[in-house]
Formats: structure tokens, C-alpha cells, sequence
């Protein structure tokens, strides 16, 4: 089984989508890079570290992005941002029946820093101007780099997450609370804290993903379509009542949680049996363990 | 800057704005356009540099859906004044990017309500904090006084390996590494600066706010992003990227 999280952007995308569906728009041969990179001597790519384009999933149309891990840890950039609003913004016009954000992500690249952040921005109200369109965004974490920044702010403005328990979905960075709090703050080199912190169980338990798959690309594909099922039954755009709804469940995690030191502590307050074991448990035995305890809508 | 001292310049009707642990909200009067009557308007905000933790994102979103409940289309100022979002590992075990991207979803709500959303860098703005207020706006401002950036250069270089005598250098020239407001000016993340009359500003803005998001254009305009807008023109037109 192939792998997900060793999958470039350009394999997930082929191995997701319809075998050989995808039709890139601006691919690589234009060679349209970063104009901020040379000045610092930075490598570039001719794709910037994203691909974007239209295919099927499941003989449906669909629009898809995919970062490129391996790019700069897929931090978006000028380029990087406006490929990506460009893909949202045409889905508008085009009208697909979903689009995919395949995304893994430092969030904004340092390297173009201020250019950046408004890049960032951009995707995340091109992602809500398509939901208000009626058409549901997904979005999937399971590469290396997690999906982070104010790019794990777009993945949560989507419709549904759908991740994998490698993957890791979260804000700021380990090293970066320790480096400005210290390492009784946050241990970055503690793998099994940060993974518990931040990763796909930690993330499905409290209602932050929609979807937990293990890591093969044929169970990020199959997800997909049954999620995309799954939305089609209501509405993509925002609404008073939706929101009200998070907010209700936003203030409730604080309330019974926020005093808590260590997500193990959560996991046992919402009753889930022998919590310790969490991680060591394969997905399917984590699902029937998680189903009557985890929070959120699915 | 103290908030009450920006408050009585924007507001020489009155406000009505408590602070509790560094969030701002309430209400102010703004004169009408061109001698039309005085409006009353939303004002919520942050101040102090406030660290946005998952608390301070939730009252903010609070603040905006109560706003969209009790005051259909009643136009909203976001003041803006954040080191950032806070970075304890509390706030990334509850999912502050939940709670940011909560009341990003918030403000957007409130923009399709018939909302006029304008935001106000009076004091510091930085990365995630900026992202899920001002930058949500229909237009953001900020005083010329005001700093916005990602990171500080020093971080920045460590992380970046690239030295930082070189970046500072590079930011004399570049408007994207270096802070400050002339910078977002002209890559499109402000609509304007405001020097002078504060009052007389917010009332043209909340009169004037844009619908859509131009800032990628505003910055090709304005020499600060050159390939942004044409990325993004060259997928929407199917076409190739236009450089010249």
C-alpha cells in the first residue's frame, strides 16, 4: 500500500483523484517562480511548491491543490498563495462539485514574509467565498510537515478535515513555543507530547477533523468520497447557526478542559476506555474505541 | 498607544468601549456621510500587544455573532493591536487554530450579513493575530506609527539562515521583510494610511468599504506584489501568466 505521507504532492494527487484525471493549470513548464527567493540565494521551484488543477474523484469533477512538502516545508508564498486563490477564485466560474486542499504546511515562508501573510489571507477568504458559492471545500493533512500557521487556519475554515494519524494539525509550532517559552513549556524534542498534541487522534477526539484514516493514500482517497457524501447532504456555506454551534462547542472545550495539563487528561475525561493505549492502537480499533466519546459533528 | 486616547480621537461623538484583560468592545457613534446623522457602530478589538489565546479569540467571535444577531448590518471596526497568537502549549493542545479560524469564520458571517467591516492597526499587528481580524476586513488601515510583520528580522534570520545584516538590508529595498505599515501599503494588505483627522478617517471608511477582495490587485498596482494578481488572473482566464 502506498504510502501517504512519502507520497510527493504530484503522487497524492494522481493516487487520490482519478487515475490520470488531473489536468495541472500553470504546471512547471512555465516556470513561474518565487520573485523573492534569488535575493537570498534560496533555491526555487518552477511550481512554487504547490500544483493546482481540476480532475474527477470518483467520476465527479473537482478542483484540487496539493503542497509539495519538500519545497521549503510547502510555506506559501506570493506564488504559492496566488496559486492557490487563483484555483478558488475559478471554481467560482467552473462550478466543481468539491475542491481539494491537499495541504502540508510551515503556513506563511519566512523567506517572503509580509507577502506572505496576505497570501495566506487571500486562500482563506477564496476558501470561504466558495463555500458561500455552495460548494464544499475538503481538505487532507497526512504529510510530514503537519499542516500549520495560518494555514491551519484555512484547513479549519473548510467544510471537513480529513487526516491521518501521522498527521499533525496545529498553529504554532513545538520549537517555536519552546524557543519562546522554554522547554518546560513545551518539549519540541518530545515526540510522543508533540504527537499527542498535535496529531489526527488528539485532533478527532475533540472534533477538529471530520475523518481519521491510516496512512495509504487509497484510505485518504476513499475518505474523501465518503466525506464529500457526506457533506452533499447539507450546506457548504456559513450560517448564524452553524457558527453558533462551534461557538457553543469551542467554549464548552475550554470549560471542561482548559485546566487540564496533558491531552491524555482529555482523552480520559471524555471517557475513553484505557486512554494511555491510544497510541499505540491501529485506526480501526481507534475509531470503535473514539465513537462514543469523541466531540463535534461529523 | 492607549486605547482610550485612539478612542476619543475616533470618536469625537462618544464611545461607549470597556476593556477586560485586553479585549475591546462596545460601541461608537460616527458621523454620516455628508452631513447625514450619526451612526452607531460595533467596535471590538485588542490592546496592550495582547497574545491571542483561544479566550481572547472566542469573546472576539462572541462580540462579532452578537453584533450580527441584535444589529442587522450595523458596521463593525476591528482595532487591532497583537503580538501574535500566544504560544503556550495549552493553547495548541485546546486547537487555538480552531478558535482563530472560529472567528475569522465570524467576521466573514458578518460581512454577507450586510456588515461593513473595517479594521485599524493602531498599534502592532503580527502573523496569526493579524490574520483572523484585520486581515478578515473589507479593508484594513493603519497608523503610520503603527508595526505589522510576521516575525522580527532576528528570528526571521535564524530561521531563514540567511544573515541579518543581509535582511536588513534587503528591507530597505523590498517591502516584504520589513515591518511597518508603507510596506503592507504597497503589497495591498492596507487600503490607506491615516494621518490627521482619526475621525473624519473612520467615517469615510465604514462609509466606503469595498466588496471583494482586491488586495492582490492593489498590490500589483502598487508595486509591492508584482506576480500575485497575475497568478491568479492567468488560472481563472486559463491562460499564461503576464508579466509585463
Amino acid at each position: 500500500m502506498r504510502s501517504y505521507l512519502e507520497s510527493t504532492a504530484r503522487e497524492r494527487l494522481q493516487h487520490v483523484l482519478d487515475a490520470g484525471s488531473f489536468e495541472e493549470f500553470i504546471g512547471p513548464a512555465q516556470r513561474i517562480v518565487s520573485p523573492h527567493l534569488a535575493q537570498l540565494n534560496a533555491p526555487v521551484a518552477f511550481d512554487d511548491g504547490v500544483a493546482v488543477g481540476r480532475a474527477t474523484l470518483d467520476g465527479q469533477p473537482v478542483f484540487a491543490a496539493a503542497q509539495e512538502g519538500g519545497f521549503m516545508g510547502g510555506a506559501v508564498g506570493e506564488v504559492h498563495g496566488a496559486k492557490l486563490t487563483g484555483l478558488l477564485r475559478r471554481a467560482l466560474a467552473e462550478r466543481p462539485a468539491a475542491v481539494l486542499l491537499l495541504l502540508e504546511t510551515g503556513g506563511v515562508r519566512l523567506h517572503e514574509a509580509n507577502a506572505g501573510l496576505i497570501a495566506v489571507s487571500e486562500v482563506m477568504r477564496a476558501v470561504l467565498d466558495v463555500r458561500e458559492a455552495g460548494i464544499p471545500v475538503l481538505v487532507l493533512v497526512g504529510g510530514s510537515n503537519g499542516a500549520f500557521g495560518g494555514m491551519g487556519i484555512v484547513a479549519r475554515c473548510a467544510n471537513a478535515i480529513v487526516m491521518s494519524e501521522e498527521a499533525r494539525l496545529a498553529m504554532s509550532g513545538p520549537e517555536v513555543i519552546e524557543t519562546a517559552n522554554g522547554v518546560e513549556e513545551f518539549d519540541s524534542r518530545d515526540r510522543a507530547l508533540v504527537w499527542r498534541t498535535t496529531g489526527g487522534k488528539h485532533r478527532y477526539l475533540l472534533g477538529d477533523c471530520q475523518a481519521i484514516v491510516p496512512d495509504t493514500v487509497a484510505a485518504f482517497r476513499a475518505a474523501a468520497i465518503a466525506t464529500l457524501a457526506a457533506l452533499g447532504a447539507g450546506p457548504a456555506a456559513l450560517s448564524v447557526d452553524a457558527l453558533e454551534r462551534e461557538h457553543a462547542m469551542l467554549a464548552e472545550r475550554i470549560a471542561r478542559f482548559g485546566a487540564m495539563r496533558d491531552p491524555l487528561e482529555i482523552w480520559r475525561a471524555l471517557g475513553v476506555p484505557a486512554p494511555e493505549r491510544v497510541p499505540l492502537l491501529e485506526i480501526d480499533a481507534f475509531i470503535a474505541a473514539a465513537a462514543a466519546h469523541r466531540l463535534g459533528e461529523s | 498607544m492607549d486605547w482610550t486616547t485612539l478612542a476619543d480621537a475616533l470618536f469625537p461623538l462618544g464611545h461607549r468601549i470597556t476593556e477586560h484583560a485586553q479585549f475591546l468592545s462596545g460601541t461608537a457613534d460616527v458621523a454620516g456621510p455628508d452631513g447625514a446623522p450619526a451612526a452607531t457602530i460595533a467596535v471590538i478589538g485588542t490592546t496592550g500587544h495582547a497574545p491571542i489565546g483561544v479566550e481572547i479569540a472566542l469573546a472576539q467571535a462572541r462580540a462579532v455573532l452578537d453584533t450580527v444577531r441584535a444589529h442587522p448590518r450595523r458596521a463593525i471596526l476591528l482595532l487591532v493591536d497583537t503580538q501574535g497568537q500566544r504560544l503556550r502549549h495549552r493553547d495548541e493542545m485546546l486547537g487555538i487554530n480552531s478558535y482563530m479560524a472560529h472567528l475569522g469564520k465570524c467576521v466573514d458571517l458578518a460581512r454577507r450579513n450586510g456588515h461593513a467591516i473595517v479594521g485599524l492597526v493602531y498599534d502592532q499587528a503580527l502573523s496569526g493575530g493579524f490574520i483572523t481580524s484585520g486581515l478578515m476586513a473589507d479593508a484594513c488601515y493603519a497608523l503610520p506609527a503603527a508595526t505589522i510583520r510576521v516575525m522580527g528580522l532576528p528570528a526571521m534570520a535564524r530561521i531563514t539562515k540567511v544573515p541579518e545584516d543581509v535582511l536588513t538590508e534587503l528591507a530597505k529595498s523590498n517591502p516584504v521583510f520589513a515591518p511597518g505599515p508603507e510596506n503592507y501599503l504597497r503589497m495591498g494588505g492596507l487600503q490607506a494610511i491615516w494621518d490627521g483627522d482619526l475621525a473624519q478617517h473612520v467615517a469615510q471608511a465604514l462609509h466606503a468599504a469595498p466588496s471583494g477582495d482586491a488586495r492582490a490587485a492593489l498590490g500589483w498596482q502598487r508595486g509591492g506584489r508584482k506576480l500575485a494578481q497575475p497568478v491568479i488572473d492567468a488560472i481563472a482566464g486559463d491562460g499564461h501568466v503576464q508579466t509585463a
